[in-house]
């Protein structure tokens, strides 16, 4: 977590550079280094929107049915996924990860996917919003329930 | 001149309508909804028996495969007088049936209180809001957002999942209509839709300690009132429970634990191993197995598991999913007392003639 | 006969139709309904009811066409394939003559990147053939493509939209003959505005036998200026306003007058055409202007 953190605030000041270079001409070469890490790691689709970070780094575009803010009803009882039985739910492994990284963006409600992003570099995209304030924030939390 | 000084809208029909017989009959309408109570979201029976504090007792109804609107009725008629509200389920299973928002037009025309749920799996966020709209429109007061069974499990695995807004992105969607008058993307309505809004919770499977949590969300999302997956586990219910109330959820919410009647041991052991989040304990199976009538036992079982949940603080009423036993939802309610001396609201429901002829045309 | 909708037993029996086309209110107000689209009670055999018109949600069309059909106006319920996939319309088929809804057209849809949330999802699970041919699966043989029954099976009668062109040497509606073989009962038309390209369009259609399996209602409106006419020929695929249609309107002292009177007399054109059933008058937010139309040059279907 504090490591995702760092690793956000230090992209997030290199945002000068990205401008000068320009972010157009980023886009491709970022997003493709960006899957090559994401993708060994995480096995990360490419949403364009990262919540890697809300999620216990267990990307949730692997869920089936592309669940952002938990696990749907249908776990089995060994932790395994509904629709594809051989795989381990995303949202145990987010949960335990969270829980690891000691977390709590997980109780963070996440906005919908904005379908048109997929593909994109989510890590150019975050420089952009932060730097101009524009990063979408959730809209509700259950952080006070907790 | 303007239509109207020209009395448009008045004037004979070339024909006659499609259905003469189908145009309202008058004043009458035991669909009307309720006057609004202050502090209320909906005109909606669900939510008053609620916040009245009563136990509320729900059950579900599975859409027929028929066209014919006195199957659905038919169907209905089953539970009037026993529950405060009738879920019409989306596509359960990933079946395909008539559709939930289809089901509950028809209810609230002769006056039942349905829960129309929607599911994440057959519709973007376009589809979705403008069946609330409509839904509201026919007299819905109560939605129940949820994720949806995956395709593959139904009889059109074939089908595209679309899963474009989760059940969380669902009731911030539908709170932000009703709340503040707008679609998701900030385009005005015109009329604010009235309603109750819900969402399904399944305590029973992993990552169990994350389940209070995520009720937690769906609160913060918007939801007002939860149906449980079927319980046949009271002790994880109570564990459930307490860290609810740990967190004061039960205060912001009222929860409604889904029960239903296993017919025999065989049919426990293949929910068990066939539908993903139903978690049945080798106790209850072992019950059902050493009984002389598996199906009486069943109903028995179902009576009990009621009077236990009755008991846990924090639960606000039973949600009760009869699937293929619809008939004995009377038996199962009377018997376990959760009423105690209230009536739910009857509807003797007059079906209009119109709808009582079956649309099928004879070949 | 499949339905027991009045749009049906009047092409069966060859009389010439008039349907409309409203799009449902943006709110949860079941009167709103009837006071956008009462004024066309009576004077139409049937009105369409748009799916997410311009990839926007507004209340379901499937909700709105239902209370259309308790107030007395028959729906044509429309489907596009862009927002729900094939569970979801099935459901609605199968639930739509309950509610009284005899007949659908099925469409691919405005593209969601149009609308006001293009960040949606498109769905396109099926086609706009695919919709109709499990349409009349579930009409004809009673059942889902699963083989599960459905009885009593929905009564439906299916169309599909077409775009009237002018037919280059050798054009064959190959397009139209697989909607047809896909199910479609009859066909609905986007704006046709020049009277001699849909002659020779309606010429090469009842040479191929396209007339005889499926009734054609050709699309048509009031027109409100000649900016509009303009604009719609420049930005509305398929559409063509002549030149003298929009000099005439140019012309006129009150163009919205000399529209409607347009209007009218392809109407009574298309009367005269052979091969055609019916005109589909269209006016964006202009169910009254239709109604306007209609009444005041006592066009009757």
């Amino acid at each position: 977590m504090r490591l995702y953190d760092l690793f956000q605030s230090t992209i997030v000041a290199l945002e000068p550079v990205v401008r000068r270079i320009g972010y157009d001409r980023l886009e491709r070469p970022v997003a493709a280094v960006e899957h090559a890490i994401k993708g060994a790691m995480f096995d990360c689709q490419m949403c364009g929107q990262c919540a890697l970070s809300s999620t216990g780094m267990s990307c949730p575009m692997n869920c089936p049915k592309n669940l952002r803010n938990g696990p749907c009803g249908g776990v089995r009882a060994d932790g395994h996924c509904e629709v594809k039985p051989e795989m381990p739910c995303v949202w145990v492994k987010a949960w335990a990860g969270a829980q690891a990284m000691m977390s709590e963006n997980i109780l963070d409600v996440q906005l919908p996917v904005d379908n048109r992003l997929k593909g994109q570099s989510s890590w150019l995209r975050i420089i952009r919003e932060v730097r101009a304030g524009t990063l979408p924030r959730p809209a509700s939390s259950a952080r006070k329930a907790a | 001149m303007t239509p109207d000084e020209e009395g448009i809208g008045t004037g004979p029909l070339n024909d006659g309508p499609a259905f003469p017989e189908m145009i309202d009959p008058g004043p009458i309408d035991p669909a009307a909804p309720l006057e609004p109570l202050p502090g209320h979201s909906s005109s909606g029976r669900l939510e008053r028996i609620l916040r009245a504090g009563e136990f509320a007792v729900t059950a579900e109804l599975s859409p027929p495969d028929s066209a014919d609107p006195v199957d659905v009725f038919e169907r209905a008629a089953i539970f009037d007088g026993w529950v405060d509200a009738i879920n019409a389920t989306d596509g359960s299973g990933a079946n395909c049936h008539m559709s939930s928002v289809g089901v509950c037009a028809l209810l609230t025309r002769v006056g039942y209180a349905p829960v129309m749920q929607i599911s994440g799996r057959d519709r973007n966020r376009i589809a979705i809001q403008g069946d609330v709209l409509g839904a509201s429109a026919m007299g819905v007061a109560n939605i129940l957002c949820l994720t949806g069974d995956g395709v593959q499990c139904g009889d059109h695995p074939e089908a595209k999942p679309v899963f474009d807004m989760d059940c969380m992105a669902t009731l911030e969607t539908i709170r932000a209509m009703r709340d503040e008058s707008r679609f998701a993307s900030g385009r005005k309505l015109d009329k604010a839709p009235d309603i109750f809004i819900g969402a399904a919770a399944n305590p029973f499977a992993p990552p169990y300690d994350f389940r209070p949590l995520r009720l937690a969300k769906k609160i913060a999302a918007g939801a007002q009132f939860v149906q449980t997956q079927y319980c046949y586990d009271i002790d994880l219910l109570k564990n459930y429970m307490a860290r609810v109330r740990d967190l004061g959820l039960h205060e912001k919410c009222f929860i409604l634990v889904g029960v239903g009647p296993l017919a025999s041991a065989k049919a426990a052991r293949w929910i068990r191993s066939n539908v993903p989040g139903v978690h049945i304990p080798d106790a209850i199976v072992a019950r059902l197995e050493g009984a002389q009538k598996q199906k009486e036992e069943g109903k028995r079982l179902c009576v009990d598991l009621i009077q236990e949940i009755r008991e846990i603080e924090g639960v606000s009423g039973i949600h009760l999913m009869a699937y293929r036993q619809e008939e004995s939802v009377a038996e199962i309610i009377s018997e376990s007392g959760v009423l105690r001396d209230r009536k739910p609201h009857s509807v003797n429901p007059v079906i209009p003639q119109y709808m009582q002829q079956r649309f099928r045309v004879p070949s | 006969m499949k339905t027991k909708g009045q749009l049906e037993a009047k092409l069966s029996r060859g009389e010439f139709v008039i349907t409309a086309e409203t799009t449902p209110p943006d709110g949860a107000d079941e009167a709103s309904v009837m006071d956008k689209v009462g004024c066309l009670k009576g004077l139409v055999d049937a009105v369409n009811v748009t799916d997410g018109a311009g990839a926007r949600s507004h209340m379901s069309a499937f909700a709105c066409a239902a209370i259309m059909a308790r107030n007395g106006i028959e729906p044509v319920l429309q489907f596009t394939v862009r927002d729900r996939n094939r569970l979801a319309i099935q459901g609605e088929f199968i639930g739509a003559p309950a509610m009284g809804i005899p007949n659908i057209l099925c469409l691919h849809g405005d593209a969601i990147t149009n609308g006001d949330q293009p960040e949606a999802k498109p769905v396109e699970d099926v086609d706009s053939k695919g919709l109709m041919s499990m349409a009349r699966m579930l009409r004809d043989e009673g059942k889902l493509p699963s083989g599960r029954e459905i009885n009593p099976a929905p009564g439906l009668l299916i169309g599909a939209a077409d775009t009237p062109r002018d037919p280059e040497p050798g054009f064959k509606p190959a397009g139209l003959q697989g909607k047809i073989d896909a199910g479609a009962d009859f066909f609905q038309t986007q704006f046709a505005y020049d009277i001699e390209v849909l002659k020779r369009y309606m010429t090469v259609l009842n040479d191929a036998g396209i007339t005889e399996q499926a009734h054609f209602i050709v699309g048509v409106g009031p027109l409100i200026s000649a900016k509009s006419a303009r604009w719609m020929t420049q930005n509305l695929f398929g559409v063509h306003v002549p030149d003298h249609v929009i000099a005439r309107l140019d012309g006129a002292e009150d163009q919205r007058a000399e529209g409607r009177k347009i209007c009218a007399e392809l109407v009574e054109q298309f009367k005269e055409i052979t091969g055609i059933s019916g005109a589909h008058l269209m006016a964006p937010r202009g169910e009254k202007l239709i109604a306007e139309t209609l009444t005041e040059y006592k066009l009757r279907g």
